[in-house]
């Protein structure tokens, strides 16, 4: 073989090597909750609309649900908005809210301006909830089963391929999991 | 709507860079000297484009305009104005930008010295860059727009990451791409040399003083990027074996290894093959970097925001232009013969060496960084890369390259032996093992059995580079500015190594929890905590503590190491204290409240850790020195009075180059 082909074809290996690892990738950086199959971590959050009736994970229970965690100062979760809008309007998973490391007027001036896609809303001011639900940044979203289990989680702004790659077809599959 | 003419003027450039692409390679092939006009044009039309996108883009920020999405991610309002420039290549998009602009001021020093070689090969090796610059800026059109708007837009940003809140991250990004896109222009005149199939070497003495200039960036670049880890991170290391650490320090090794063999291939016309495959390898290895960085395939502290569909971008155009210049070199470099040979013993053998040397150096330095994604790909598990095995296998091929290094500056060429500067040699030697044993069994004594190894062969390196600059001036004679150049770089060279030999083996650290009042002893130095205070920044608030430093009961200086909590992304930041002087650094780091007043501390001696950096800059120095010098010696004369196209495949020769745009060049 003309040695000079030798280079190329390390290049080709190396090539291949780098293929699998982007492949692998995805695999790699989605850290899989612990909390996928188990039952959601109970809590009692004040609620940001109505201080006399708290906001608990029992309104999770009997059927589907998305739980969005966000802020007004986290800019992701202004690019996901738009998306949860929508995802209100197909009226099939209501969505419960919260609200994470936040002012209460800060809040509700924001889904006054932009418009309120959550069902309750819970202020979870100094973050302790949001500790027992794993979540290491705004803005992740949880979808809760019928049974009150967790079944999927996904970290960052929800995009509609996401929610209909990811999410719909769970919900369709039926409470399985 | 200034912010979509900066996006438009991105697309604008877009086409420019295709443009120049297609007539610089297509335009020599036809012999169409209309075709070859437009190349410096479409150049300098891309470049202004480029610039301008870049001015819209930190206008937003400085403007403070969230509705753009990535200014909103990466700046705030009560970040100070001058966070809000440098935030511009902050993150990932915004970086690509400042890489093209880096690649456009490139391409438009290129053009500004086209004139020194034939028009059609200067046209060839634009239209190469030009290539290049399409793909990237069809990859961050494609894949990372960073005018991409985010409506309605948020009231505040989400800050820049604190760790980027530093004055060394305004130069650290820009000069370190000089160094490793500056390669491309290297690359570039190899490509276009292989597509002529020249057969003589004058295109290695075109490709010198680009490659030299890139380098010495790039060493620079290092240097900074080292010593901004060293007192951002907090925790004094300077070197960590990153995996992007690795990606600008490799092609940095083979960008030496190249400057050494294109010495060869200019001077004597061998190793012909080899210098073009190092010219390809150099770029080849900056563009794997940026995929190793972008595609999350790899995990450091350093990664941009994990993007598979970035990675298979940036995957696609590793295909073209890697495999492209290596199926070039498979067809072109077989013609490329040498006749002349040389003796064991002669200056070509020792640059042989040092080539095969750094090359497996690299090598060293690459396997380590891809085994983590080699195991995982094979199903071995998890495998975590560090300096347990860097540093020593770093050590087996650049250990007897820098024991070469004193005797390969004087080998003559062709003929064996050292000639004249044989006995001055010998002597340095003498002269650095009595310093080099006195230094680390005396001065600094330890234990470890290298660190005299290390003292001996940099003393050695350091004199023994000094040997021609004082016999010529001794004997009245001038000093060449390629022998300064060298001399100084290989001076540079000896005092890194002296810096890095001290400071591995005599570094004294210590965590240690202390209450106000309490002291701790490092070395001949007494570090006593004061105790602290809380204080508030313009974007963050924190803790400040006072180390006072006294060496036998006599002060030192005083440290105030602070540990700040940045409001608006809640990160909390080390910003270590640091007593630099000329031998020595004291540092101090807060680590935890650890109650009752008490805070546990980082301490650290670390003996001759500037001359790490040090050295790194006069490498650098000597470099620059050796391409400027040499154009201020002999002035090149217009392309028209050089040979041009004597290797066309089908002979015949083009037409004089079109006037070069020099007057808007500089």
């Amino acid at each position: 073989m003309n040695r000079f082909l030798l280079p190329l074809a390390g290049f080709a290996l190396l090539l291949a090597v780098l293929l699998v690892g982007l492949v692998r990738a995805p695999e790699k950086s989605i850290l899989p909750s612990p909390l996928i199959g188990k039952p959601a971590p109970q809590f009692t959050l004040p609620n940001l609309f109505d201080n006399t009736q708290p906001v608990s994970s029992a309104a999770l229970k009997g059927h589907w649900s998305l739980v969005n965690v966000w802020g007004t100062w986290c800019v992701e979760c202004r690019a996901e908005h738009e998306v949860l809008l929508q995802i209100k309007q197909e009226a099939r998973v209501p969505i419960i809210g919260i609200d994470w490391k936040d002012q209460n007027e800060d809040a509700l001036t924001w889904l006054e301006q932009l418009g309120n896609p959550y069902e309750r809303v819970g202020t979870d001011r100094d973050g302790r909830v949001a500790i027992d639900w794993g979540v290491y940044g705004a803005p992740e979203s949880f979808l809760i089963s019928p049974a009150g289990t967790v079944v999927y989680k996904h970290i960052g702004a929800m995009t509609s391929q996401v929610w209909q790659s990811e999410f719909l077809p769970r919900v369709a599959a039926g409470p399985g999991a | 709507m200034v912010v979509e003419l900066g996006h438009y003027a991105l697309i604008l450039a877009l086409m420019l860079a295709g443009a120049q692409a297609f007539f610089g390679l297509a335009g020599p092939s036809l012999r169409s000297e209309r075709w070859l006009a437009v190349v410096p044009s479409a150049a300098c039309g891309q470049f202004v484009f480029v610039a301008l996108a870049v001015g819209v883009l930190v206008h937003a920020f400085i403007s403070n305009d969230f509705s753009v999405h990535y200014v909103a991610e990466n700046s705030n309002s009560a970040l100070p104005l001058f966070y809000r420039v440098t935030a511009m290549w902050g993150a990932h998009e915004g970086s690509m930008l400042l890489w093209i602009l880096v690649l456009t001021l490139w391409t438009m020093a290129l053009v500004a010295r086209s004139h020194t070689m034939p028009a059609a090969f200067a046209a060839r090796a634009l239209g190469v860059l030009g290539l290049i610059s399409f793909f990237f800026l069809l990859f961050t059109l494609a894949t990372s727009n960073p005018f991409g708007r985010l409506i309605p837009a948020p009231p505040d940003g989400n800050d820049l990451n604190p760790v980027l809140q530093d004055p060394a991250f305004a130069v650290h990004p820009p000069i370190l791409y000089m160094g490793y896109v500056g390669f491309s222009v290297s690359f570039a005149l190899a490509c276009a040399a292989m597509i002529e199939g020249r057969r003589d070497q004058l295109w290695a003495q075109w490709m010198r003083p680009w490659t030299v200039m890139a380098w010495a960036f790039l060493a620079c670049g290092i240097a900074l990027g080292s010593w901004w880890a060293y007192y951002e991170l907090g925790w004094g290391g300077f070197w960590f074996w990153d995996p992007v650490e690795n990606a600008s320090f490799m092609p940095w090794l083979i960008g030496t290894a190249l400057i050494h063999s294109l010495a060869v291939t200019d001077k004597r016309g061998l190793f012909k093959s080899w210098t073009l495959l190092l010219a390809v390898t150099a770029f080849s290895l900056s563009l794997i970097g940026t995929f190793l960085v972008r595609s999350g395939v790899l995990v450091s502290v350093h990664s941009f925001a994990a993007d598979p569909s970035r990675g298979l971008f940036i995957l696609a155009l590793l295909v073209v232009m890697i495999g492209g210049a290596l199926a070039l070199y498979a067809w072109r470099a077989p013609l490329m013969k040498s006749a002349a040979g040389f003796d064991f013993v002669s200056r070509e053998s020792f640059l042989l060496f040092n080539n095969i040397l750094l090359a497996i150096a690299a090598a060293v330095v690459f396997g380590g960084t891809l085994a983590p994604m080699i195991a995982d790909t094979l199903g071995l598990g998890t495998l975590s890369v560090g300096p347990p095995y860097f540093n020593p296998s770093f050590l087996v091929p650049i250990l007897p390259m820098l024991a070469l290094v004193a005797l390969g500056m004087h080998a003559r060429w062709r003929r064996g032996g050292l000639g004249e500067a044989r006995r001055p040699v010998l002597i340095a030697l003498g002269v650095a093992l009595v310093l080099g044993l006195a230094l680390s069994l005396g001065v600094y004594a330890h234990p470890l059995k290298l660190t005299p190894v290390g003292a001996v062969v940099g003393i050695w390196i350091i004199l023994s580079a000094l040997i021609d600059p004082v016999d010529r001036l001794r004997r009245g004679l001038r000093l060449p500015a390629s022998i300064a150049g060298m001399s100084i770089a290989h001076i540079g060279l000896g005092i890194f190594v002296l810096g890095i030999t001290f400071v591995q083996s005599n570094t004294i650290e210590r965590d240690i929890a202390l209450k106000p009042g309490e002291s701790a002893q490092l070395g001949a130095y007494r570090f006593l905590y004061q105790g602290g205070a809380d204080i508030v920044g313009p974007n963050y608030e924190g803790f400040r503590g006072t180390v006072s430093i006294t060496r036998n009961g006599v002060p030192v200086r005083v440290l105030y190491p602070e540990k700040r909590r940045y409001w608006v992304q809640g990160t909390v930041q080390t910003t270590a204290a640091i007593a630099p002087a000329f031998n020595r650094d004291l540092l101090a780091a807060l680590g935890e409240d650890v109650g009752a007043g008490a805070w546990s501390l980082r301490l650290q001696y670390r003996p001759l850790i500037r001359f790490v950096w040090i050295g790194a800059l006069i490498m650098a120095i000597g470099g620059v020195t050796a391409v400027v010098g040499r154009r201020r010696a002999q002035p090149l004369p217009d392309g028209a009075t050089l040979p041009t196209a004597t290797a066309l495949p089908g002979g015949g020769s083009l037409p004089a180059a079109p006037a070069p745009p020099r007057g808007r060049a500089r």
